[in-house]
């Protein structure tokens, strides 16, 4: 076994002067509007009434109640999870609602039935729904709040036997695939955040592709948080059946408001034999202001499970928003040579505090996965790194590739590397690397030699810095991404 | 002949450090070629990195025109659009960003403060194939990330490829035949005599005599200890690879 970790190795060499030093804050959230739409809310509270008043609200059938319930009460036992490097203030689970809705748009039948004002944000977010959505070739569920309100082009994905849509409409249309898939990957008692999740989740995006088909276009949901004091607990479920290919997106935004609210998502993923599912997420949920007040907490549980032989997933990430991110996808390698990939990107401005990871577990023989991390910290920003490989006994020729970056823009950020390493089997390959580097003033000023603006040269640095993991996205997302990198560093050169 | 740069009295030190610029002046043409030879910490880098405003360095005297501006109240950036260029003596790498990329990007920038159209993917190509043409530079370079995995060669030629790109009023370069073969030296030298131009003017700094034969200047200054000692017309260097800095030291 090779295990050569090297947690904060410096890799380049430091500025002199104090070019970077001027942290000023982060002007433009652009997505920080608030759509005026009439809703229906749950009161604020959560108890056994609560988690009833959502299932029937969803006219769940009463297994899924008893899940929801089942969930809750073990919720009622747990702890929340201390061991991240975050400074959570106390969270007050009875201050917030746990379901809202709007009014007009509880289950349309086509994107006609939308309201009109719900189109509008979409259209605000740059978000395809409609027409545009065909030109771009991307089909969207877009969930606001608690609901589901969109989902293009599901005649042709069902064509394909592809199923596309609400998860309320999937336990409804579904019942069989959502019961056998249901919290297989991610237990409702996993953890804190998921067992609640498993209580009160709202809506999310459903899919199941069959046996031997490719997907051919890029599915994609868009989250949305728009009421005041609520949570988000979306749900996702995604299946992909034996040698079926799909390719699935996630993106996320909230208005700016001066509370922090709750974001805890569940997502689940099974690739079965020769399947094989990319998930990609871009998350920019309002991140708070340049003092830390406001702000989403992204609580999210993801896990992949490669159920069948040679069975591949691969979670890229570019998480620029929220607050405090608490977020580690995982992948559970059990066929026999399958393979894992987590490519991540975290941006922490200001007071964003950020732990993030993933966990490859090797079960299986001949099971391979790949980490790649880049961290990137400006402002006051705090940013983890925490990542686990474990190798399990029966796990013969596994090998895992590691590797960390971490950029520090400024003096007043950090970032930190937690690495876990738990190999089992002799015969394991698992490496680390690991490096932490300032943002070099001299390649700052290379790119100002040559007329680049201070904050082009930096945000030119930075998409280099991510380029690996920025090439796992698909080619329309990258393009966002990137310019999503260069907003959320605005005012970090001074 | 206007006057294209006018170096006045300038002395900068190194920001809280010593002084490393102890009065210079300097003026260039447009259309003219200077060469600035000298010891080793002389000021020759600094100088460069004052000119074009690299942080760090503190100037604590004296005046610097530029087309009739004053260089030195103007950002880096804004310098270099306005067509100063600096090829470094040593290029910088960075990693992950594409060489055509970034130099689209730079020339674009400069263009856009010219009040001229940016140049899209193709014309840009066809630019670009120009100026690979009159280098004899591989277009595998443009291929890769800036600098990243250059030989030292390489980035020399890289840089004089960006001056062809950017056009500058004034190039600064600075070392740019160190380190190159003898095929090398002539193509890089080739290349800087295709952009010799009525309006744009060119100071090279250089410790070798070599490069003057390719490159003839109209002016030849010895720089030493923070100042300008001794100039004189192209001969001149000739001459001191005879004589040495020590004797010009002593008259000095
Ligand atoms: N950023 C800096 N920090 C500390 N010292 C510096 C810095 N820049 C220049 N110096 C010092 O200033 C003096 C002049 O350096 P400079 O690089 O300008 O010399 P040069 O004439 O270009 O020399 P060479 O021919 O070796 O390139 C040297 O003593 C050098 O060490
Ligand atoms: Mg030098």
């Amino acid at each position: 076994m090779s295990d050569s970790a090297t947690a904060n190795r410096p890799a380049s060499n430091a500025p002199s002067a104090g070019l970077l030093e001027g942290i000023v804050q982060a002007e433009g959230y652009k997505y920080g509007f608030i759509t005026d739409v009439e809703t229906e809310d749950a009161p604020p509270g959560l108890n056994e009434d609560t988690v009833r008043f959502i299932s029937a609200k969803k006219g769940e059938p009463a297994w899924l109640l008893e899940w929801r319930l089942k969930a809750f009460r073990r919720w009622q036992t747990m702890a929340p999870p201390d061991w991240a490097k975050l400074d959570i203030a106390p969270i007050d689970y009875q201050a917030a609602s746990y379901y809202s809705a709007p009014k007009a748009a509880s289950g349309p039948k086509s994107l006609d039935e939308v309201d009109p004002e719900l189109l509008k944000t979409y259209e605000k977010l740059g978000i395809p729904l409609g027409e545009r959505a065909a030109l771009a070739g991307v089909a969207v569920d877009a969930v606001f709040d608690s609901v589901s309100v969109a989902t293009t082009f599901k005649d042709k994905l069902a064509d394909l036997g592809i199923i596309f849509c609400s998860f309320g409409e999937a336990v409804r249309e579904h019942p069989e695939l959502v019961r056998r898939y249901l919290g297989s990957v991610v237990p409702q008692g996993d953890n804190f955040f998921a067992a609640l999740n498993s209580a009160v989740f709202s809506d999310g995006s459903f899919v199941y592709v069959p046996a031997g088909v490719r997907c051919p276009m890029e599915l994609s949901t868009y989250f949305r948080i728009n009421a005041a004091k609520t949570g988000q607990f979306e749900r996702t479920l995604l299946v992909a059946d034996r040698g079926a290919y799909v390719s699935y997106l996630e993106g996320c935004t909230a208005p700016q408001r001066d509370e922090n609210q709750l974001h805890a998502a569940v997502v689940e993923l099974v690739a079965l034999e020769d399947a094989e599912i990319k998930y990609a997420t871009v998350q920019n949920w309002y991140p708070g202001d340049e003092n830390g007040k406001g702000g989403i907490y992204n609580f999210v549980t993801k896990r992949g499970a490669c159920r069948g032989a040679r069975s591949k997933i691969s979670w890229a990430q570019v998480e620029t928003g929220s607050a405090i991110t608490w977020k580690y996808p995982s992948c559970l390698l059990e066929g026999e040579g399958s393979t894992g990939a987590f490519y991540s990107v975290a941006i922490t401005n200001n007071r964003q505090q950020a732990d993030t990871g993933t966990k490859m577990i090797h079960i299986g023989r001949d099971t391979s996965s790949t980490v790649i991390s880049k961290g990137i910290s400006a402002g006051r920003g705090q940013n983890t790194y925490r990542g686990q490989v474990k190798v399990l006994s029966n796990a013969d020729g596994a090998r895992n590739y590691t590797q960390c970056d971490s950029l520090l823009i400024g003096k007043r950020c950090g970032a930190h590397t937690v690495p876990y390493i738990d190999v089992r089997h002799p015969g394991a390959k698992v490496e680390h690397e690991a490096t932490t580097s300032k943002i070099s003033e001299d390649q700052m000023f290379y790119c100002q030699q040559r007329g680049l603006t201070a904050e082009d040269a930096l945000s030119l640095i930075v998409n280099g810095f991510c380029k690996e993991v920025l090439n796992e996205l698909p080619m329309e997302f990258a393009v966002e991404a990137q310019k999503l990198l260069a907003v959320s560093l605005e005012g970090s050169v001074g | 002949m206007s006057k294209l740069l006018e170096i006045r009295g300038l002395r900068a030190r190194i920001a809280n450090g010593r002084e490393v610029l102890k009065g210079i002046d300097l003026d260039v043409a447009a259309g003219e070629v200077h060469a600035i030879m000298g010891p080793n910490g002389a000021g020759k880098s600094t100088l460069s990195s004052v000119l074009a405003g690299k942080p760090g360095y503190e100037v604590t005297g004296g005046t610097v025109r530029y087309l009739g501006q004053d260089l030195l109240a103007m950002p880096a950036d804004e310098r270099a659009r306005e067509g100063v260029f600096l090829a470094f003596q040593y290029p910088v790498e960075i990693p992950g960003v594409n060489n055509m990329y970034f130099l689209r990007a730079a020339l674009n920038a400069g263009r856009r403060q010219r009040g001229q159209a940016e140049l899209d993917a193709q014309q840009f190509l066809k630019a670009v194939r120009e100026r690979l043409k009159l280098l004899d530079i591989g277009d595998d370079l443009l291929r890769r990330a800036v600098n990243v995995g250059f030989s030292g060669g390489e980035k020399k030629r890289n840089e004089i490829f960006q001056m062809a790109m950017l056009e500058p009023n004034l190039a600064i370069l600075d070392e740019t035949d160190s380190g190159l073969d003898i095929d090398a030296l002539r193509a890089v030298s080739d290349g800087v005599n295709r952009l010799r131009d009525p309006a744009r003017a060119i100071v090279m700094i250089t410790h070798y005599q070599r490069l003057l034969d390719y490159i003839v200047p109209d002016r030849v200054h010895v720089l030493a200890d923070g100042r300008i000692v001794a100039s004189g017309d192209k001969t001149f260097a000739a001459e001191l690879e005879r004589t040495g800095y020590a004797y010009l030291g002593d008259a000095a």
